[in-house]
């Protein structure tokens, strides 16, 4: 079963076309991961699947809803952590997560295991304003799973956190995708993206360029893999990692010239780089 | 109606913490309270100080909180956050504006007390209070609506409560500012609480107020429009 469904979206803001044809289906109990530069249009995608932009034309379901339709049942059943956390900075950590218990019709009960659960049992008390910007995130992500999500719209998750900060978070939805919620992501990491989602797509000016598992995509352009020889002079050459490479690494082997020789399979990131000329963080 | 109750309380808690806000609901009451116990030469009306800050803290607490407020959601997100997990703009809106309301009307009743009405009096004053934070906070809610930031808020909100509370009271040194300051409720409620008399309404008070309180509607529904527009 579907849980997002996008045909041929698209959006102008007067003469500005932000999207223009996005189509994409997103399954239950998926990772889904949208990777793109700022002023892709990631913001305004999420804001239309919500429902809380019009789009300009084409089609987009949500949980089997119209999104233009989808009333408080549907939005009950999306947790969301956006980029600038949306946390109420002078209530405490608890007082945060029973407001939107009482907005979610969950149990009380409920806040203290997701404190537990977000290792975030012994900040209850302390107002959000005074949390780490790791706690922050947790917090974040804390009130939108709060909810029994269904359906998790998670905006760069990890953005700014140090690497054990983010690998526990992963744990975390990777246990919530057991329990069979689906997750949409937007991340600039490579890594994550790789590590984390099922299917990701490449947006770009509004059109999504590439779309598919992070291996598909990466097996797809294979043929941007290189051998990047570093010399011992420090000079560094990279090469197609083909058999007509084999000469030039040869005589370079022979003369005893080479300090290191690495293969740079293709990323999401090389990909996005080969099919628009700029990085993701552009 | 739950989500009202939530974010009345949730409300709650949070002004208790933001001095910038509680300040404002307190300052006014406090004031009177001190004036009144201190300050007494001779001849000078009970209620002289009341009448005073009463037109002085419904203009200024109600409209300068509700912009702050609703614009401190936006700038901080936890509006968009809020309208995606399910919360209606009007309930928000209501949540945000009854605690308001609960808040400048428990500082209205201390004025009350402390300007010694009672009885019919005392209801008059309570009604004649509620009518002007109305007012106000519509305009404040208004005002949060069409800012994206607090500081935005505050540089419309501040010019235009100062005008609100000020004008009545300048209006005794100059006819011309006089008939201007006339066409505004803040004026005709503080005529109402005309010092050393009774609390009355006058027909002209009701129509001006009624006439402000048209135009702070419109003006109301026309930023939530604005704000609600998705297309």
């Amino acid at each position: 079963m579907r849980t997002i469904f996008a045909d041929n979206l698209q959006k102008k803001f007067g003469e500005k076309t932000v999207l223009d044809g996005v189509s994409f289906d997103i399954s239950e109990g998926e990772i889904f991961g949208l990777l793109g530069p700022s002023g892709a249009g990631k913001t305004t995608l999420i804001n239309i699947i919500t429902g809380q932009l019009l789009q300009t034309g084409g089609y987009a379901e949500i949980m089997g809803t119209d999104t233009r339709k989808a009333g408080d049942e549907v939005r009950r059943k999306i947790g969301v952590m956006t980029d600038s956390f949306g946390l109420y900075e002078r209530l405490t950590v608890y007082d945060n997560l029973l407001f939107f218990s009482e907005i979610y019709r969950t149990h009380k009960s409920d806040i203290d295991e997701i404190l537990q659960h977000m290792g975030l049992s012994e900040a209850r008390k302390t107002p959000a304003e005074k949390l780490s910007k790791g706690m922050k995130n947790r917090l974040s992500l804390a009130r939108a799973m709060l909810c029994h999500a269904k359906l998790l719209f998670l905006d760069e998750p990890t953005s700014g956190l140090d690497p054990v900060t983010t690998m526990e978070i992963h744990e975390v939805l990777k246990e919530v995708r057991k329990s069979g919620s689906t997750i949409f992501l937007t991340t600039h990491n490579m890594h994550e993206a790789q590590s984390l989602c099922d299917e990701i797509a490449l947006l770009s000016k509004g059109k999504i360029i590439e779309r598919g598992s992070p291996d598909e995509i990466c097996s797809k352009y294979n043929y941007l893999n290189r051998l990047e020889i570093t010399l011992k002079s420090g000079e560094k050459i990279t090469l197609d990692n083909s058999p007509q490479s084999a000469g030039t690494v040869g005589d370079h082997l022979k003369n005893g010239q080479i300090r290191s020789i690495h293969s740079t399979e293709p990323s999401p990131e090389t990909v996005f780089i080969e099919l628009t000329g700029k990085g993701l963080g552009a | 109606m739950k989500n009202f109750i939530a974010i009345f309380k949730k409300q709650l808690k949070d002004a208790l913490k933001n001095k910038a806000v509680l300040i404002q609901f307190v300052m006014f009451p406090v004031l009177t309270v001190i004036m009144t116990m201190n300050v007494k030469p001779e001849g000078m009306p009970e209620n002289f100080f009341v009448s005073i800050f009463a037109t002085m803290y419904l203009c200024m607490a109600p409209l300068s909180s509700a912009a702050s407020l609703i614009a401190e959601e936006k700038e901080k997100g936890t509006l968009r956050v809020l309208l995606m997990s399910g919360v209606k703009p009007q309930e928000f809106l209501t949540g945000i504006g009854g605690f308001i309301l609960a808040a400048c009307m428990t500082g209205a009743a201390v004025m009350c007390a402390v300007g010694g009405y009672s009885g019919k009096s005392a209801v008059i004053f309570m009604a004649i209070m509620a009518a002007g934070i109305v007012i106000s906070l519509v305009i404040g809610r208004a005002i949060g609506l069409l800012s994206n930031s607090q500081t935005a808020a505050n540089s419309v909100a501040i010019p235009l409560m100062l005008v609100m509370s000020m004008l009545p009271l300048l209006s005794a040194f100059n006819n011309t500012i006089a008939k201007a300051a006339k066409m505004l409720f803040s004026e005709q409620i503080r005529q109402c609480f005309a010092p050393g008399s009774e609390v009355s309404v006058s027909a002209e008070a009701v129509i001006i107020s009624g006439v402000n309180f048209i135009i702070a509607a419109a003006v109301f529904f026309g930023a939530y429009k604005r704000s609600r527009r998705r297309t």
